[in-house]
C-alpha cells in the first residue's frame, strides 16, 4: 500500500523525517518496501516566469520565449506549447534535469537554428497528472526561482506491505494510529461531520441477504457536478498509486485508501425501485466496471434493483450504474459484508480488487455511519448538492470480544519485562479498553485480536521487539545424543557412500510428464496434480529413475560422454485409504562411457548391466542388506531390457533393488541413444538395522590354519545361471566350504553343444585340524553331488 | 707349492669373469668336486701333523679367499644385470593414470546435514513428514481454515477433489504441517527440525515450483520469544561460522504463530574472488556499507496450533521457525541460481557439489571449504 508522507501527516503530528518514519513502520510491522521522493525526480526544475514570447523564426507551431529562472539573465527556450505566453508562470526543467516521465535528460540545444536552455513542462512530464495539452500554469503569486518541488510540496511516497490480518491499517488512518501508539507523533483523531438530511431518502433500501449482508446504510444526495476532484486529492490518489477519474469516483476511492473503507456511487438514473442486497440467483450476469462480464450464483450476495445486478457486494461494482460526468443524482452504499463471503466470491469469479481485499480481511464494522458522513461531507464540498435522510437497513456486529489478559504473559511468551503502566498505555492508543482487572475491550475493527496471545503481540510490537533479549534454550546435561532415525542415518550413510563410488547426487523435480509417471508406474496408480504448472511437471514421480535420464539425456545433449547419476528421494504412491505413501528410494543412472579410449585400456568402454549390479550389491551393502543372501531374478520391469536386468531380492517376495540395461524403447521415450544403465534401490523394503545399544559384534578369532583352495570345473547346460551352480556349490559342505567364486566361463570348442563349462575356485577352512586326504575327497564328492542336481557334470 | 701366488691368480680370474656363466665355470674349476682348490683339499689328509699344521691353513685361506671373491663376484654381476633390466624398463610416467570418477554430494543434501548436525548439539531430533499432505495438516490444523485469505496466498498445487473425501489432498506448501504431526505423535516436550521439499505454484527467476525448507520447532513450559532469538542467532552462528551474525526482528503475521516474528540479517556486498558481488552475512544492516536481508519467518506457535496438536496450549508453548534451505546453501556457498539445483547438470554438481568425505562434524567443522 502507498501513501504520500503529507497524507500521513493529515492524522499524524510528527517532525519526523521519511526516514524515521519507515524504520518506525519496519519495527512495528509494516514492512516498507520502497520509499519514493519525488523532490529528488524534480531536482533541476524550478518556478520560472515568461518574460517574451515570440513565434520561432523556422517553425510554425513553436515560439522561442525568454524565460526568468530568478537567478541571472533570463534563459532562452523554445516551446511548442500553445498556452506558452509572456506573463504566465510556470514550470522550467533547466540543463540538466531528468525528465520523470521519460527519463530523458535536458541539454542546452539548438531547435531549428535557434538556441533553448532547457524545456516548459506539461503536467504528464512531471508525472503529477495526465495533461498534455499544454505546459503546467501556475498562479500568478508563484515564487520565481523556487525549486518546483518546494512549491509544489511534493511529497515522498511510502510503499508498505499491509498483513493481512491488519486491514484497519489498509487506510493511512490506522497507520498514522499505530504510529503515534508506537511514540512517533500524536494520533489526530478525525472530526467526523454531522450532516443531517434535507428530504426523506427516495430510494427503498434493504437487505434481504442478512447473512451475506449485515448491515447496508446509504443516502441519496441531489444534484451534484461530478468535474474533476481537487489537485489535493488528486495529489494523494497519484502518490497512492490511483488514477484521478472524476470527483465522485475519486472521493470514494479516497475514503478507502484514507480509512480503508470502500463504498459505492450509483448513478440515480440508471436505477430503478428498491436497491437490494441479495443472492444472486442462478444464470444471472454482471457486466463489471472492468468491463468484464461475470456469471453469478446462488453462494454469492449482490447489490440489485428492479431490473438486475448492480454490484459485485464488495468486489466490484457493476458498468451500467456507475457514475460519470453527467451523473446528478447519486445513491451512496456502505455496506458491511460477511467476510468469508466476499473471499469465497472473489475467488469464485477471480476478481482481485481493492475492495475486495478490504471486506475479505474484514473492515471496520463500527465506521459506516463515519464513513457514509465523511463521504456526504466531500461530495457537498466537492460537488455540491443536497443530501437526503440516510437509510439503514440491518445491523452491522456491534459485540466487542473481551479477552482475559495477564500482563506478565508479555515475559512469558513475549520474553521482555514491560511495566504494567506501559502495557495500558499501548493498548489504549491502540483503541483497546483495559479495565483494572485486565479484561481487555478489543475494538471492533481489530478482526485479528482473538487471544491473549495477540495482545502480547500488540503490546511487544509497539513497545519494540528489539528489546527482546537473547535467551539461551537449556542444554542437555552432557554430551549432545544422536538424533537421526534409522533410516536418515541409512539414508546419508547411502549418500555418501554412492558419492565415494564415483557418483554424482542430483536432486530432480518430484513431478513428471503423465506419459513418463505411468511408464514407470507398472500399473499403480499415480497421483496427478489438478493444477500443474505445465504438463510436463503434472504427475508425482513413481520411480527417481525417469528423472535421472531425462537429467542424463540434457548432460548428454550438453556433450557429456559419460554419466554417473544418482538420488535419494521419494517414489510417490496412493495408500489404500486415499493418503501419500511415499517410499525412500535410491536411483542411480550411469550412461555412455564407463571408461573413455585411453593409451593402456584401448576403446573407450560403455556402460553394462554388471557395473549397475556392482553399485546394487555395494551400496545395499552398506545399508547393511545381506548381499550374501540376495537371490538375482528377474522382473526388473518394463522400463529394463529383457534380458539383461534383473531384481535383488531377500526370499522370493522381497524386492529390495533392480538393475540393468534400461530398455531401448525407454530410452527412445527420452530420446537419448547413448547405453544407460540403472539401479533402483528400495530403502522401505530393507530389514530395518536392529538398534538398541549394542555395539558388540558377534566373537571371532581368526582361524589358525590356512585355508585351502580347489578347483572345480562344470559342464553345465547352457541355460543354467551362473549364481544357481555357484550357489548350490557353496552350500554343499557349509563346515568347511567358506568361499565358492566363479572363475571362468566358457563356450565353444571342446564344449559339447547346449553346454558351457563354469569353473569355481572353493576356499576350505579347516577348523582345529587340517584336512586329510580323505577328508578333501569326501567335500569334492559332495560338490560334485550338489552340483550334479542341477544338471552339472564335473569335466574331467 | 706358492698358495699365495695361486690365491692371486685365481681371485684375478674371478675378478675378470665375464658373466655369472662364466663364473660358474670358475666356482666348477676351483670348489667343484673336481676342482683344483677341492684336489689341494683333499691332499691335506695324506699329510703328517706337522705338514698339516703348517699347510693346512695356507689351503683353507686359500679356498676362503676364493669363495669370497666368487660371492662378491656374483653380487656384483647380479647388480649389473638387474641394472641393465630396470634400463630396459623406464617407461613414460607422464602418460596419465587411470581416471577414478569424482562423486559429489549435492549442495541442499550437504546443507541438510549441516542443520542437523548443529541442531543435534542444541537437542533437535530430524522429524519427516508426507509432501503429498492433506489440506487439514497444511491449512487447518496451521489455523488457516478454508475460508482464510493467506491460503490463496500460497500458491498451491492441489490434486483432484475426491468424491467423497473429506480432506483435499495437496503438495505441502511448506514444512509447517510436519509440526502438528510431530505433536500429534510424541507429545511434549519436544524439538524437532524437519528439513524437506515443499512445493508452490511459482517458477520465475528466484522461484522454483520445488524447494526445500527446513523447519523449526521447540515445544516446552517456558518457551518464549527470547529462546527464539537466541536459537536462531546460536544456529546461523554457527551456520555461517561466524560471530558477527545480527538478526532484526520484525512484526510479521503467519497464521500458525502469535507473535509472528519476521527475522532479518545484516549482510555487506563484497566483490569475491571472481570479481563479483556477492552478499556475505555479518554485521548490523545498519551500519555503513550494509543492509538488512529478509531471511525467514518464524514467532511463538498460535494456541490454536497446540490445540489442534492434541495438546494444552495452558501448558505447552514455544516457538517454531521456517528457512528457505536452498537460500541457506545459496548464501553460504556462493550460488546464484536457484534453477541450476534441481537441472543436474554434472558440471554444476562437480563445481558446487561437496566430496563424500565433508561429512559435518562438530569436532571437524560443520562447513565445507572449497
Amino acid at each position: 500500500m502507498k501513501f504520500s508522507l503529507e497524507w500521513l501527516k493529515y492524522f499524524l503530528d510528527t517532525d519526523a523525517s521519511v526516514d524515521e518514519v519507515a524504520a518506525k513502520l519496519n519495527a512495528i510491522g509494516f514492512e516498507v518496501e520502497d520509499i519514493d521522493d519525488p523532490a529528488q525526480k524534480l531536482e533541476g526544475f524550478v518556478v520560472a516566469e515568461v518574460l517574451t514570447a515570440t513565434p520561432h523564426p523556422q517553425a510554425d507551431k513553436l515560439q522561442v520565449l525568454t524565460v526568468d529562472t530568478g537567478k541571472g539573465e533570463p534563459l532562452q527556450v523554445v516551446c511548442g506549447a500553445p498556452n506558452a505566453r509572456a506573463g504566465m508562470k510556470g514550470v522550467l526543467g533547466m540543463a540538466g534535469a531528468v525528465v520523470p516521465a521519460n527519463g530523458m535528460q535536458l541539454k542546452k540545444a539548438e531547435l531549428r537554428g535557434v538556441e533553448s536552455n532547457g524545456m516548459m513542462c506539461s503536467s504528464r512530464e512531471l508525472e503529477l497528472g495526465d495533461d498534455h495539452d499544454g505546459i503546467i500554469e501556475l498562479a500568478g503569486d508563484a515564487p520565481v526561482g523556487t525549486p518546483f518541488a518546494e512549491f509544489h510540496g511534493a511529497s515522498p511516497v511510502i510503499d508498505i506491505s499491509v498483513n493481512p490480518n491488519r486491514p484497519d491499517c489498509m487506510g493511512v488512518y490506522g497507520i498514522a494510529r499505530d504510529l503515534a501508539a508506537a511514540g512517533l507523533g500524536t494520533f489526530k483523531p478525525f472530526a467526523v461531520p454531522a450532516i443531517g438530511g434535507d428530504y426523506p431518502c427516495p430510494v427503498e433500501i434493504r437487505t434481504d441477504d442478512p447473512e451475506g449482508c449485515p448491515a447496508f446504510y446509504g443516502r441519496v444526495i441531489r444534484a451534484v457536478g461530478n468535474g474533476q476532484s481537487p489537485g489535493w486529492m488528486q495529489a494523494r490518489l497519484i502518490a497512492a498509486g490511483q488514477r484521478p477519474i472524476s470527483a465522485l469516483v475519486d472521493i470514494t476511492n479516497y475514503v478507502m485508501l484514507a480509512f480503508g473503507r470502500p463504498a459505492h456511487a450509483y448513478d440515480l438514473a440508471k436505477l430503478n425501485g428498491a436497491v437490494v442486497a441479495r443472492r444472486a440467483k442462478a444464470g444471472e450476469q454482471v457486466l463489471a466496471l472492468n468491463e468484464k462480464t461475470y456469471a453469478l450464483d446462488e453462494t454469492m450476495t449482490v447489490i440489485a434493483d428492479d431490473t438486475g445486478v448492480h454490484d459485485i457486494a464488495g468486489i466490484m461494482g457493476g458498468e451500467h450504474s456507475g457514475c460519470s460526468e453527467n451523473t446528478s443524482d447519486v445513491l451512496l452504499e456502505i455496506a458491511y459484508f460477511e467476510p468469508e463471503r466476499i473471499g469465497a466470491t472473489g475467488r469464485a469469479l477471480g476478481i482481485a480488487s481493492d475492495a475486495r481485499t478490504r471486506f475479505e480481511r474484514g473492515v471496520d464494522p463500527a465506521f459506516l455511519d463515519d464513513g457514509l458522513a465523511i463521504l456526504t461531507d466531500l461530495i457537498l464540498r466537492i460537488c455540491g448538492g443536497t443530501p437526503s435522510d440516510v437509510v439503514r437497513a440491518g445491523a452491522p456486529p456491534s459485540q466487542p470480544k473481551v479477552v482475559s489478559y495477564d500482563p506478565a504473559l508479555c515475559r512469558k511468551l513475549g520474553g521482555v519485562d514491560i511495566a504494567e503502566d506501559e502495557q495500558r498505555r499501548i493498548l489504549a492508543a491502540l483503541d483497546f479498553e483495559v479495565s483494572p482487572d485486565w479484561q481487555v475491550t478489543v475494538p471492533l475493527r481489530r478482526h485479528d485480536i482473538e487471544g491473549a496471545a495477540d495482545i502480547v503481540e500488540e503490546v511487544v510490537r509497539i513497545h519494540g521487539l528489539d528489546k527482546v533479549e537473547s535467551v539461551a534454550l537449556p542444554r542437555h546435561d552432557g554430551v549432545a545424543l544422536p538424533t537421526a532415525t534409522a533410516l536418515q542415518a541409512m539414508e546419508r550413510r547411502l549418500r555418501r557412500a554412492a558419492a565415494a563410488r564415483g557418483l554424482n547426487e542430483a536432486v530432480t523435480w518430484s513431478f513428471l510428464p503423465v506419459a513418463d509417471a505411468e511408464h514407470f508406474a507398472a500399473g499403480a496408480e499415480v497421483w496427478t496434480l489438478a493444477n500443474p504448472i505445465s504438463e510436463d511437471m503434472k504427475a508425482m514421480r513413481p520411480s527417481l529413475l525417469p528423472g535421472l535420464i531425462a537429467a542424463a539425456k540434457r548432460n548428454v545433449d550438453r556433450g557429456a560422454s559419460s554419466l554417473r547419476l544418482f538420488e535419494i528421494g521419494r517414489r510417490y504412491f496412493v495408500a489404500d485409504d486415499g493418503s501419500s505413501d511415499e517410499r525412500p528410494t535410491l536411483g542411480i543412472v550411469l550412461a555412455g562411457e564407463k571408461t573413455p579410449r585411453g593409451w593402456a585400456s584401448g576403446k573407450a568402454v560403455p556402460f553394462d548391466a554388471f557395473d549397475a549390479k556392482a553399485e546394487a550389491l555395494a551400496l545395499l551393502a552398506e545399508a547393511g542388506a545381506p548381499v550374501d543372501k540376495l537371490q538375482v531374478m528377474g522382473e526388473a520391469g518394463d522400463q529394463f531390457h529383457p534380458g539383461q536386468s534383473a531384481t535383488l531380492r531377500l526370499g522370493p517376495k522381497t524386492v529390495l533393488a533392480r538393475f540393468g540395461m534400461v530398455h531401448p524403447a525407454t530410452a527412445r521415450r527420452f530420446d537419448i541413444d547413448v547405453p544407460i544403465a540403472a539401479v533402483e534401490i528400495f530403502l522401505d523394503a530393507l530389514p530395518a538395522r536392529k538398534d538398541g545399544g549394542a555395539f558388540a559384534r558377534a566373537a571371532y578369532a581368526p582361524p589358525a590354519l590356512q585355508s585351502v583352495t580347489r578347483d572345480f570345473a562344470f559342464l553345465v547346460p547352457e541355460d543354467l545361471p551362473a549364481g544357481d551352480l555357484v550357489r548350490a556349490v557353496r552350500g554343499a559342505d557349509k563346515a568347511s566350504i567358506v568361499d565358492a567364486r566363479l572363475f571362468d566361463m566358457f563356450a565353444g570348442q571342446g564344449v559339447p553343444d547346449g553346454q558351457k563349462s563354469l569353473a569355481i575356485e572353493v576356499t576350505l577352512q579347516p577348523g582345529e585340524k587340517s584336512f586329510t586326504d580323505e577328508d578333501l575327497k569326501a567335500i569334492s564328492e559332495k560338490v560334485t553331488a550338489s552340483a550334479a542336481k542341477l544338471g552339472a557334470v564335473l569335466r574331467g | 707349492m706358492n698358495y699365495d701366488q695361486l690365491g692371486h691368480e685365481a681371485v684375478a680370474r674371478i675378478a675378470a669373469a665375464g658373466d655369472l656363466d662364466a663364473l660358474e665355470s670358475l666356482r666348477v674349476e676351483f670348489l667343484g668336486k673336481q676342482g683344483s682348490v677341492s684336489a689341494l683339499l683333499k691332499t691335506l689328509g695324506g699329510l703328517t701333523p706337522e705338514e698339516r699344521k703348517e699347510t693346512g691353513p695356507k689351503i683353507h685361506g686359500l679356498r676362503e679367499s676364493v669363495s669370497d671373491a666368487l660371492a662378491a663376484r656374483k653380487a656384483d654381476l647380479e647388480a649389473a644385470e638387474m641394472e641393465a633390466r630396470l634400463a630396459t624398463e623406464t617407461i613414460d610416467l607422464t602418460l596419465p593414470a587411470p581416471d577414478t570418477p569424482k562423486g559429489s554430494i549435492h549442495p541442499v543434501s550437504q546443507v541438510m546435514d549441516e542443520l542437523a548436525e548443529i541442531f543435534a548439539d542444541l537437542g533437535f531430533a530430524v522429524a519427516t513428514g508426507p509432501e503429498i499432505e492433506d489440506d487439514w495438516h497444511n491449512f487447518t490444523a496451521l489455523n488457516m481454515p478454508e475460508s482464510h485469505p493467506a491460503r490463496a496466498m500460497h500458491d498451491t498445487f492441489y490434486f483432484p477433489e475426491q468424491a467423497g473425501a473429506e480432506k483435499r489432498m495437496l503438495l505441502r506448501t511448506h514444512t509447517s504441517p510436519v509440526q502438528v504431526r510431530t505433536m500429534l505423535e510424541r507429545g511434549a516436550p519436544l524439538r524437532i527440525i524437519a528439513p524437506g521439499r515443499v512445493y508452490r505454484s511459482d517458477s520465475d527467476a528466484t522461484h522454483t515450483p520445488m524447494f526445500h525448507q527446513v523447519e523449526g520447532l521447540v515445544i516446552d513450559r517456558d518457551i518464549h520469544l527470547g529462546h527464539l532469538k537466541w536459537t536462531l542467532e546460536t544456529f546461523l552462528k554457527a551456520f555461517f561460522e561466524r560471530d558477527d551474525i545480527v538478526l532484526r526482528l520484525r512484526p510479521s503475521y503467519f497464521p500458525f504463530t502469535e507473535p509472528s516474528v519476521e527475522v532479518d540479517v545484516g549482510f555487506a556486498l563484497e566483490t569475491g574472488p571472481d570479481g563479483k558481488a556477492r552478499r556475505v552475512l555479518g554485521g548490523s544492516g545498519d551500519a555503513p556499507g550494509h543492509a538488512w536481508m529478509e531471511l525467514l519467518g518464524s514467532g511463538m506457535v498460535n494456541a490454536r496450533v497446540i490445540e489442534f496438536a492434541g495438546l494444552d496450549p495452558s501448558e505447552w508453548q514455544g516457538f517454531a521457525f521456517g528457512v528457505g534451505v536452498d537460500r541457506l546453501a545459496m548464501l553460504k556457498y556462493g550460488m546464484d541460481d536457484l534453477r541450476a539445483f534441481f537441472d543436474g547438470d554434472v558440471r554444476w554438481l562437480r563445481h558446487y557439489g561437496f566430496s563424500a568425505f565433508d561429512q559435518p562434524t562438530l569436532s571437524g567443522g560443520v562447513g565445507a571449504r572449497p
